[in-house]
C-alpha cells in the first residue's frame, strides 16, 4: 500500500497557543493538521515531508456556529457535514450550506473541517500523483521540478484552487481571521487566495486559521452554488461557482460571482449587470463569465466543454437563486 | 519513531506502540488484528476502511492514529455484532446478498449503521447518499439498498422472518439462501491475502520501469542490499523462465531480464522487515535503461517502421489475426435490401476490484512452498509457480483465501506471486506484497480497446442476411488471454439472433501498454457494444420496433449458430417479453419527451469453455463430498469463490442431495492442497461445471446412505425420501431419523462415506475448422436490458433512470445470488458506459504512463447515481446444466452498453459509437446535430 512516510511527529497541542508554538519552533518543517483528508494522501504521494504534524483537532473549540444579528461566525474546525446539515445556517447562507454537502462524500465530510477546505492544497492531474508517477512523468513546479506539464512554456504553477466553499465566502464578503505569535490579524476571503498553485493563499508557516466569519446577508439577498462534477460524491469539482446578488422590488442589484476550480485562485468574474433577472441579464452575464473562464488542462475534462459548461451553471445558478 | 497511543476500540481500552506515521487503519489491522476493515485504494477514495468514530463514519486510513483522541469511542465492523447475534445490518446485508466479495461491505455496513442510528426509516435518497463515500464493485448497490431498507424494518419490528423457500420439488434448491460465507463476511472474520501475517513475515516491493519502452542493460542492486533490513533483493536474471496463462503464448518473464514494455513493469524486486524499508531500498536500485520509441496505439503497431516490442517473433507486433467466413458475406450484402455501416470504439477499462493485489509466500524446512494469493485461478498459478520457479508441482501448494473482487482482473499468474515465492525461498521467510491502487492499475488484464468496423445487411422484412465485422484490438504489452480474447471478438456474436453469412477479420496487436487480458464478459462485451447498435439502425432504417427485430432474427434454442456452435436451452424470447413489458416499452418507446428514451439490447455468454487453457483429457472441475456422523456433510472443491458464491452454489447442491440444511455442509476450496482441482472462476464456468461435478459426488453417498437406510427401514430404496436434516420413509411416519443417524447407517453399511465427482465436457463441441473450439461452451445464457435515459441537453450528462435487466440462467439455484449477478454485471457495465476510461498521457513527455491510476481520477460509480437496477430471472432449464442451471455472472453485462446507447438515441436522435459517453462527446454530438 502506499505509506505515509515516516518524517515526522504528531504534536496534539491543547490550545491555539500550544499549537503556535510548535510551529514557531519548527518554522517551514511543520504542517498542521485537522480532518487530514488533504494533507495525508498528499504525505503519501511525497508532497510534503514535515517534521511535525500539529494535529488540531486536539484543541478545545474552534467548532462554534455563531448566527448574530450582523455576523455569522464559525469555527475553523466545524466539521463540513456539521455546516452541510445546520438548518438554521441552510435559512441565511444555503449556499454555503449546498457547498459544504458538495465536498467528497459522507466520510470526508466528518472528518473534514471548514477550514481545511478554505486552506485546500491546490490539485492538478499532474501532482496528485504518486511519487513513481510523477517521477515517470518528469517533476513539476510545484513538487520536486522545474516544468509545468499544463503550461509547457510557463514558468508558475497554475495547479486548480479545488476547495468547494471557496467561491461562496468570497462571494459572501467572508473573512478569516489568523493567529500567529504576531497576534491576530483578520483577511477577507477575496484577498485570502494568490494566483500561485505552489502555494495560493496567504497563511503564512506559523499561522492558523480559526475563525470564519461571514457578514450576515440581508434578507434581499439570494445566492447559489454549482459545482460540475461527474459522480454525485467523492469527486473534486471539475468547475464550481457561487454567485450572490439582492432582489430588490424585482431587480437585480450588486451582482457577485466567483468561479473556481479553472485557475490557481477562485476567479470573480466582473460585469455581471444589474437590473430585471430577464432571459437577457443571464445571457449578457453567461457571456461575461465565459469570456473570463478559460480552463486548462490541470483538470480532466475536455476544456471545450467544461468552458461552455460556465454558462450552463450560471444560468442554473440564477434559477436556484431566484428561486424558480 | 513511535509513540503509545490509548484507543478504545469496539468498547475495549488498548495501549499500543505505534510509529507516528501510522494511520488509525493500519494500527487496526496490523497492530490490534482487527482486519475486518479493509485497505483498497491507499488515500481516501474507496471507503473500505471506513470505521466509526464516535459513532460517526470516518475514513481510518487518511486518520493518523496518534490524532485520536483517547477518549474517542471506535467502532470497526467486529464491534457490531453482540452477544445476541449479528447486528441488524449485518444480518440483513446477509440476507439480501449483498456480502458478495464482502471486501468493501465492512466500510458500508459500519455506514449504514450509523445511518440507522439516526433514521429509523430512511428514504432511498438519505440510503444512497449516506453511502455514497463507499465505493462497491461487486453488487451494483442494489441488494444494498435493499439491506438497508431491510435492517430499519427489522428494527422497527416490521421485518418479515427469514424463510429460505425453495423451488417446487426441491428441499433447498431456488430458495434464497444466505452465503456460506455471508456469517465471516458479515463480522469481518473472513480473511483475505493481506490479513494473511505469518511469524518472521517480511514485506516486499517491486521497481517498475518508469519508460514505455526501455532495454535494460544493467541493474545496480548493491546499495539496496546494504541496507539495514533489506533481507534480499531479486532480478529476472533469477527467474527467467517465459510464463503465460496460455500455453502456446508464454511471453512473460516475473521481472523482466532484458526489456521493459510499459509504464509500470516490473523490473527487481526488495524484501525486506517492513515495507518502508523496501520502499526506500528500490529507490536504491540503479537501472541503465536505453529508452527506446514506444508504440502506443494499435494502427501505429501494425506499420512496418513501428517499434517492435518482441524483436524476435515472426509477425512483428501482431499477437494474432483470426478471419473465418461463413457464407457469401459479399455477396450477402450486396443483395440486401438495407446495409448500415458503423464504426465504433471501445476504450480500455480496467477491473478495479476494491482489494489490490496481494499475495504472501512461504517457504518450509521441507521445501514446501505454500502460496496464499488473491487469484481465481488457483490451478493455473500452481503449474505456472512450478514451471517458474523450476520447482515438482508436488512441492507446491496454492490457496486461495477470500478474495475482494476479481472480475478477470485475477485471472492470470501474475509476476508478484513468483516474486515472492522466490524471495521466500531465497529468503527462508514468509514474505508479502500488497500491491498499492496504482500498481494494481498497472498489472491491468483489463478490457481490451477496440477499433470495430462492422457492416450489417438486412432483407426489407428485417432478416438479417450478412454480417461483415473488421475489429484491431489493442492488446498491450503481453498476450495474456489475447489468443482467446482475438477468437472471441468474432465467435461469441453469433447468438441471440442469427444471420445469414458472417464474416469476421479480427486481430490483437501489441502496443506499450498495461497488458490486457479478461474482464467480465471477456472479448464479447466490445463487439456486442457495436453490433447492438447496428441492430438498432437496421431497426430504423426499415421502421421496425427494436424488440421485434431481434424477435424476427431470434436463434431459437436446440440448433447450431452460423459459426458451428451447440446451442440447447435458449430464453432470449422471454427475456425480452420481460424487460419489454416491465419498461411498458410498447408505450413509451419513441413516444417520450425530446431528452427522455428507452433503448434495448441482446446478449449471449458462455457457461465455461468446452477445453480448458492447456489441453488435457482429465475433468475440468473435481469436487469430493465427504459425510461425518454427526450429520454433516464436507464439499471440498478446487473452485474458486470470488464473491460470486460459488461456495454457497455447492453447499446447497450438497444439502439438496444430502437433505440436510445448507449451514450443515462446509466447503474448502480452492486449495490446492486440500480440494480437487478446478479449472478457476473464469468464463463463466463454476455453476456448470463444479455444480455438475459437486451433483455427481453428493448422488453417490445419497444413494449409498438410502439403500443402507433402506435396508434399516425395511422398505424399498425409492421409499426413502431425505429433507431438512430428516431421513424417513414416504409410507411409514414411524419411520423418521436424522441425518446423523442416516449417515451413520450408511457407514455402517458401507464403510467411510466419501465420494468424488468430476464434470468434463462434450470433446465433440464446436465448429468443425480451426479456431472452431474457442467460443464453444456446454451451453449459452442469454440476456435482454432495457435502459431508460434522460439526457441533459444543456450539459450532455446521461442520467440512466432505470435498467430492466432480463437474464436466462437455465435455473436459479438461488435467486438472491443470481440477481446480484445480474445487478453487479449491470453496474459494471453502465460504470463503462459513462465513466470508466483507461487513458494515457498521449504526446505528453512519457506517452506510455496511464493516467489517473486511482480510485478518485478512475471513476467508478458511488451509491448516489447509480441506476435503479431491476433484475429479472428467466429459467430455460438447461438439459445439461446442474437442475438446469446455466453462467449469470458475465452475460448480463453485455447489453447494458448499446442499450443505455440506443435509449439516447431514442431520446435525443443522435447515435453515440464511442466509448465512454462522456458528457462533453455526448454534447459535442447534439451541437454536431443542430448544426446539420
Amino acid at each position: 500500500m502506499l505509506r505515509i512516510a515516516d518524517t515526522f511527529i504528531v504534536e496534539n497541542p491543547r490550545t491555539v497557543d500550544e499549537a503556535l508554538e510548535i510551529l514557531k519552533a519548527y518554522t517551514d518543517r511543520a504542517r498542521v493538521i485537522a480532518g487530514g483528508t488533504d494533507l495525508l494522501p498528499n504525505i503519501k504521494h511525497g508532497l510534503h515531508a514535515p517534521e511535525v504534524v500539529v494535529n488540531l483537532k486536539s484543541i478545545e473549540g474552534l467548532r462554534e456556529v455563531e448566527i448574530g444579528s450582523d455576523w455569522i461566525e464559525l469555527g475553523a474546525l466545524l466539521p463540513l457535514h456539521e455546516l452541510a446539515t445546520h438548518d438554521e445556517l441552510a435559512a441565511v447562507v444555503p449556499a454555503l450550506v449546498t457547498a459544504a454537502g458538495a465536498v467528497a462524500g459522507p466520510q470526508l465530510r466528518r472528518m473534514g473541517t471548514l477550514g481545511g477546505n478554505v486552506c485546500l492544497d491546490t490539485r492538478c492531474v499532474y501532482i496528485n500523483q504518486t511519487h513513481f508517477w510523477r517521477q515517470a512523468l518528469g517533476f513539476c513546479i510545484k513538487k520536486d521540478g522545474t516544468k509545468c506539464h499544463v503550461v509547457t512554456t510557463g514558468k508558475r504553477c497554475v495547479a486548480a484552487a479545488s476547495n468547494d466553499t471557496a467561491p461562496v465566502l468570497t462571494v459572501l464578503g467572508a473573512e478569516l481571521e489568523i493567529v500567529s505569535p504576531r497576534g491576530v490579524r483578520t483577511v477577507l476571503v477575496a484577498d485570502f487566495y494568490v494566483n500561485n498553485g505552489e502555494k495560493n493563499n496567504v497563511l503564512a508557516p506559523d499561522e492558523i486559521l480559526t475563525k470564519i466569519r461571514i457578514p450576515r446577508p440581508s434578507a434581499t439577498r439570494r445566492m447559489a452554488f454549482q459545482k460540475l462534477r461527474i459522480r454525485d460524491a467523492i469527486d473534486f469539482p471539475m468547475l464550481n461557482m457561487a454567485l450572490a446578488f439582492d432582489l430588490v422590488d424585482g431587480e437585480l442589484k450588486s451582482p457577485d460571482l466567483v468561479v473556481s476550480a479553472i485557475a490557481s485562485r477562485p476567479r470573480r468574474v466582473r460585469r455581471i449587470p444589474e437590473g430585471v433577472p430577464d432571459e437577457a441579464l443571464i445571457e449578457a452575464a453567461c457571456n461575461s463569465a465565459f469570456r473570463v473562464v478559460r480552463p486548462l488542462t490541470n483538470i480532466n475534462g475536455d476544456l471545450v466543454w467544461r468552458r461552455e459548461m460556465v454558462k450552463v451553471l450560471l444560468r442554473r445558478a440564477f434559477r436556484d437563486a431566484l428561486g424558480e | 519513531m513511535k509513540r503509545l497511543l490509548s484507543l478504545n476500540v469496539n468498547g475495549q481500552p488498548y495501549e499500543v506502540a505505534a510509529r507516528n506515521n501510522h494511520s488509525l487503519l493500519e494500527v487496526l489491522r496490523y497492530d490490534l488484528g482487527l482486519t475486518g476493515s479493509k485497505q483498497g485504494c491507499d488515500k481516501g477514495d474507496c471507503g473500505a476502511c471506513t470505521v466509526l468514530l464516535d459513532g460517526e463514519p470516518v475514513l481510518s486510513c487518511c486518520m493518523l492514529a496518534g490524532t485520536v483522541a483517547s477518549s474517542s469511542q471506535i467502532t470497526t465492523i467486529e464491534g457490531l455484532a453482540g452477544p445476541q447475534g449479528l447486528d441488524s445490518v449485518q444480518d440483513a446485508f446477509d440476507r439480501s446478498g449483498a456480502l458478495q466479495c464482502g471486501f468493501c461491505q465492512s466500510g458500508m455496513m459500519l455506514s449504514a449503521r450509523a445511518l440507522l442510528n439516526r433514521d429509523k426509516n430512511p428514504s432511498d435518497e438519505a440510503i444512497r447518499e449516506a453511502l455514497g463515500g463507499n465505493l462497491c464493485r461487486c453488487t451494483g448497490y442494489t441488494q444494498i439498498f435493499e439491506a438497508v431498507k431491510l435492517a430499519a424494518s427489522m428494527e422497527r419490528g416490521e421485518a418479515p422472518d427469514y424463510v429460505p423457500g425453495a423451488s417446487d420439488g426441491f428441499n433447498v434448491l431456488g430458495g434464497r439462501h444466505r452465503k456460506a460465507d455471508g456469517h465471516r463476511k458479515a463480522t469481518g472474520a473472513a480473511i483475505y491475502t493481506d490479513d494473511v501475517v505469518l511469524p518472521r513475515m517480511l514485506h516486499g516491493k517491486i521497481l517498475r520501469s518508469p519508460h514505455a519502452h526501455a532495454v535494460i542493460r544493467n541493474i545496480d542492486t548493491r546499495a539496496a542490499e546494504a541496507l539495514e533490513g533489506v533481507v534480499a533483493v531479486l532480478t529476472g536474471e533469477a527467474l527467467p523462465t517465459l510464463y503465460g496463462v496460455i500455453p502456446w503464448t508464454m511471453d512473460e518473464q516475473a521481472l523482466c531480464t532484458d526489456r521493459a514494455r510499459f509504464v509500470g513493469d516490473e523490473v527487481a524486486a526488495v524484501a525486506a522487515v517492513d515495507e518502508e524499508t523496501a520502499q526506500r531500498a528500490l529507490d536504491l536500485i540503479v537501472v541503465d535503461y536505453e529508452v527506446l520509441p514506444a508504440v502506443m496505439d494499435p494502427f501505429t503497431a501494425l506499420e512496418p517502421e513501428a517499434p517492435v516490442l518482441f524483436p524476435n517473433r515472426k509477425r512483428g507486433n501482431l499477437t494474432k489475426r483470426v478471419k473465418l467466413e461463413f457464407g457469401d458475406v459479399d455477396q450477402a450484402l450486396s443483395d440486401a435490401a438495407v446495409v448500415v455501416e458503423g464504426d465504433y470504439l471501445f476504450e480500455g477499462t480496467a477491473h478495479a476490484p476494491i482489494e489490490p493485489h496481494a499475495v504472501v509466500a512461504e517457504y518450509d524446512a521441507r521445501g514446501l512452498l505454500t502460496v496464499t494469493s488473491s487469484t481465481q485461478i488457483p490451478h493455473y498459478v500452481h503449474r505456472a509457480l512450478a514451471r517458474v520457479l523450476e520447482l515438482p508441482a508436488d512441492q507446491i501448494r496454492v490457496i486461495q483465501p477470500a478474495l475482494g473482487g476479481a472480475f478477470g482482473g485475477k485471472s492470470d499468474p501474475f509476476g508478484h506471486e513468483m516474486i515472492a515465492a522466490k524471495l521466500a525461498m531465497m529468503t527462508r521467510r514468509p514474505v508479502k506484497f500488497l500491491l498499492n491502487r496504482e500498481e494494481t492499475f498497472f498489472t491491468h488484464r483489463g478490457r481490451h480497446p477496440m477499433h470495430m468496423k462492422m457492416r450489417l445487411g438486412a432483407d426489407a422484412e428485417g432478416r438479417f442476411t450478412g454480417l461483415d465485422s473488421n475489429i484491431l484490438i489493442d492488446g498491450g504489452a503481453y498476450t495474456s488471454f489475447g489468443l482467446v480474447t482475438t477468437y472471441y471478438s468474432g465467435q461469441l456474436l453469433t447468438a441471440p439472433t442469427t444471420f445469414g453469412t458472417y464474416r469476421f477479420d479480427s486481430s490483437r496487436v501489441f502496443t506499450n501498454k498495461p497488458p490486457c487480458g479478461p474482464k467480465r464478459g471477456h472479448g464479447s462485451v466490445q463487439p456486442r457494444f457495436a453490433f447492438e447498435i447496428q441492430v438498432d439502425k437496421i431497426a430504423a432504417a426499415l421502421d421496425i420496433d427494436p424488440i421485434d427485430i431481434r424477435r424476427i432474427n431470434d436463434l431459437g434454442p436446440d440448433t447450431h449458430t452460423i459459426n458451428g456452435q451447440r446451442i440447447t436451452s435458449n430464453g432470449f424470447l422471454e427475456c425480452l417479453r420481460v424487460v419489454e413489458e416491465a419498461s411498458e416499452w410498447k408505450q413509451r418507446y419513441g413516444k417520450m419527451p425530446y431528452g427522455r428514451g428507452l433503448g434495448v439490447a441482446g446478449s449471449t455468454y458462455i457457461s465455461g469453455t468446452a477445453y480448458p487453457v492447456y489441453p488435457n483429457e482429465m475433468p475440468q472441475s473435481g469436487v469430493q463430498v465427504r459425510l461425518d456422523r454427526s450429520g454433516r456433510a464436507h464439499v471440498m472443491c478446487g473452485a474458486s469463490d470470488i464473491g460470486q458464491g460459488s461456495d454457497t452454489m455447492l453447499a446447497l447442491i450438497a444439502a439438496e442431495e444430502l437433505g440436510i440444511e445448507p449451514d450443515k455442509v462446509q466447503v474448502t476450496s480452492s486449495d490446492t492442497d486440500l480440494s480437487p482441482v478446478d479449472l478457476g472462476a473464469y468464463s463463466s464456468r463454476v455453476t456448470f461445471m463444479a455444480g455438475n461435478a459437486c451433483r455427481s459426488a453428493a448422488q453417490i453417498l445419497a444413494h449409498r446412505v438410502r439403500s443402507a437406510v433402506a435396508s434399516e427401514f425395511g422398505v424399498p430404496d425409492v421409499q426413502v425420501h431425505r429433507a431438512a436434516g430428516r431421513w424417513f420413509s414416504v409410507k411409514d411416519a414411524d419411520k423418521n431419523i436424522s441425518a446423523a443417524e442416516a449417515f451413520q447407517i450408511g457407514e455402517a453399511a458401507f464403510g467411510t462415506l466419501g465420494a468424488t465427482g468430476g464434470y468434463n465436457t462434450d470433446k465433440t463441441l464446436g465448429g468443425d475448422y480451426r479456431g472452431g473450439t474457442i467460443g464453444a461452451s456446454p451451453a449459452y445464457s442469454f440476456t435482454a436490458h432495457v435502459a431508460e435515459v434522460r439526457v441533459d441537453t444543456e450539459t450532455g450528462f446521461i442520467h440512466v433512470e432505470k435498467i430492466w435487466a432480463a437474464h436466462d440462467c437455465g435455473f436459479a439455484l438461488n435467486p438472491t445470488l443470481v440477481e446480484g449477478q445480474i445487478a453487479g454485471s449491470v453496474y459494471m457495465g453502465w460504470c463503462e458506459a459513462v465513466m470508466e476510461e483507461q487513458s494515457f498521457a498521449y504526446g505528453g513527455p512519457n506517452p506510455g504512463l496511464l493516467r489517473g491510476a486511482n480510485l478518485l481520477d478512475y471513476r467508478i460509480s458511488t451509491a448516489v447515481e447509480t441506476p435503479e437496477i431491476y433484475p429479472f430471472i428467466v429459467e430455460s432449464q438447461d438439459p445439461n446444466g446442474p437442475y438446469g442451471a446455466k453462467e449469470a455472472g458475465e452475460g448480463p453485462l453485455h447489453p447494458i452498453l448499446p442499450a443505455i446507447a440506443n435509449a439516447v438515441y431514442d431520446a435525443v436522435g443522435i447515435r453515440l459509437d464511442r466509448l465512454p459517453f462522456h458528457p462533453s462527446k455526448v454534447l459535442a454530438a447534439l451541437q454536431a446535430k443542430a448544426e446539420n
